[in-house]
């Protein structure tokens, strides 16, 4: 667990780099030094600003946001823009090109973001989602037959925490799951922070052209899954929004909860009074996950919005074409909101995260989320006795350099 | 005490079902909130307020009301 926050005056960690030259804006703190908390740097500036200056790696600047009462605010407010493609990324990623737009909502404003979101709101309600729960038990155990036939030790994100959430996404869009490989890769090169900018783009095309003609596909004999639903259904969707809303379920339907299954993972192993807590009681399951989701806030570097007009924040002037980014790990950690937030507390009540953002964007996908979740994880626990790294925690590699979040392998035993 | 939904505002990101089954429901048709109840009972109105907490767009507002006896249930205000 770690220590309360240092005072304000208190020095900034020594291990802190130093981020930018004299006289430059700082960059999005991103080092951290516990691998399930974010950057401390990130808790110095919520106590001592709202709202600070930073630089983007495109040699722009802009404005950085920590507190979840800001937040908040700002992700429901109209005067800023979801634009992805104007906007600056706090972290080196390639935006999204023009062409890549059409069907992804995410980077969308009222009207056209309602358009679409009106679309699939049917197909995401919780009773929708809650009915998928006995697909998703036998997905789970069919992988932990597998895991106890082959025996420890194992790896468990190929082997657990990343087919789950992809077979469930792929039954529920009608991606054909033996494709998997492919869309693993390209996923992996989208969301990395290091990979060349051409293999990027290269993965990005080979994902859009992979939709496009599965999209292709179902227009000439659609099925019951999803994409062939919405060719059925009575919708004026373009083939090319078809392939956006497929690509974007896709990527965001299975990298995410496939991160929170590992890294919760981890989470549960390191701290096992909590992981006690959360078997201890039969429902004890949906709190723990809201609370993982809270703490660990995968989508690491938050998100961003863009000034349609003049706005003043904090006494500070955030100019029209300036990108704020607002800070979900921040937000999820603010003493302000939450109560002892650098503690783990799987039994905290519901408590506003905003892991899954807030305003018009919050999440279409966390109804299964949460389901595949619940499932996961305590059929995970149910289903390998005295299950406990491989490895030491510290030798865990994180996924520092994704856009998401969590560990690229997690080593396990457990007793046979 | 009686709960107002906006639905034009609602973005179906069903918080609401989740917080309070009893009183929200969401439309099969397009998703959007549907009041079970206007006029929750005593023991809900805890997890109503969290569902208006919970609500990522203001959707969901609650008016207080004096004296409120037999609650009107089945009362739905389903837009689709
Ligand atoms: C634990 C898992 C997940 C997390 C942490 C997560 C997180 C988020 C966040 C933070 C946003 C808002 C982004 C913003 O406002 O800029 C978002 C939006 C979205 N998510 Fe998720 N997500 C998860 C799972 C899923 C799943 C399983 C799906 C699909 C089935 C999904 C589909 C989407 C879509 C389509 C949007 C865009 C919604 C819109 O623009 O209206 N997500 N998610
Ligand atoms: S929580 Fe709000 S936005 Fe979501 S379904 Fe309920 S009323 Fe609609």
């Amino acid at each position: 667990m770690r220590a309360p926050l240092p005072p304000a005056s208190a020095p900034t960690p020594p291990a802190a780099p130093a981020r930018s030259a004299p006289g430059h804006l700082p960059a999005l703190p991103l080092r951290r030094d516990d691998p399930l908390d974010p950057p401390p740097e990130l808790a110095l500036i919520r106590q001592e600003t709202p709202i600070s200056r930073m630089t983007f790696p495109d040699g722009e600047e802009g404005w950085l946001l920590t507190r979840h009462e800001d937040v908040r605010a700002i992700l429901a407010d109209g005067r800023f823009s979801a634009d992805r493609i104007t906007a600056s990324s706090p972290v080196r990623r390639i935006n999204f090109r023009p062409e890549e737009r059409p069907g992804l909502m995410l980077t969308m404003d009222p009207p056209e973001h309602t358009r679409l979101r009106r679309l699939l709101t049917p197909y995401f309600t919780t009773r929708r989602m809650q009915a998928l729960a006995p697909r998703v038990e036998r997905i789970v155990a069919e992988h932990l037959d597998a895991l106890r036939a082959a025996g420890p030790p194992a790896d468990l994100v190929p082997a657990f925490t990343l087919p789950i959430p992809s077979l469930v996404i792929c039954e529920l869009l009608g991606v054909p799951y033996a494709d998997r490989a492919r869309f693993h890769a390209w996923s992996a090169a989208s969301l990395s922070l290091t990979a060349p900018e051409a293999e990027v783009l290269a993965a990005r095309d080979a994902l859009k052209s992979y939709m496009r003609e599965l999209v292709d596909a179902k227009r000439r004999d659609p099925d019951d899954a999803l994409l062939g639903t919405l060719i059925r259904a009575d919708n004026d969707l373009t083939d090319a929004e078809l392939g956006g809303i497929g690509r974007l379920l896709l990527i965001a339907g299975h990298e995410t909860t496939a991160n929170m299954l590992a890294l919760g993972t981890l989470t549960f192993l390191t701290h096992p009074d909590q992981l006690a807590a959360f078997r201890g009681a039969p429902d004890a399951a949906d709190r723990a996950v809201e609370e993982l989701l809270r703490y660990l806030t995968i989508i690491q570097f938050g998100t961003t919005r863009l000034a349609l007009e003049d706005v003043e924040v904090h006494g500070r002037r955030v100019r029209r074409g300036e990108t704020v980014v607002l800070s979900l790990p921040a937000a999820n950690r603010d003493p302000a909101h939450f109560d002892r937030p650098d503690e783990l507390d799987v039994t905290r009540p519901p408590s506003q995260h905003v892991s899954f953002g807030h305003g018009i964007h919050q999440c279409l996908g966390q109804q299964l989320a949460r389901v595949e979740m619940r499932i996961a994880f305590t059929g995970l626990f149910d289903g390998l006795p005295g299950l406990r790294l491989a490895v030491p925690a510290d030798e865990v590699p994180m996924r520092d350099d994704m856009a998401i979040y969590g560990v690229h392998r997690l080593p396990v035993a457990w007793e046979e | 005490m009686r709960v107002v939904a906006d639905h034009d505002l609602c973005l179906g990101a069903g918080q609401c079902v989740l917080h309070a089954p009893e009183v929200f429901d969401q439309s099969d048709e397009d998703g959007t909130v549907v009041l079970l109840t206007e006029t929750p009972p005593g023991e809900q109105v805890e997890k109503v307020r969290v569902a208006v907490r919970m609500c990522p767009n203001a959707v969901l507002s609650l008016e207080e009301e004096k004296e409120e006896d037999a609650p009107v249930v089945g009362s739905s205000s389903s837009s689709g």
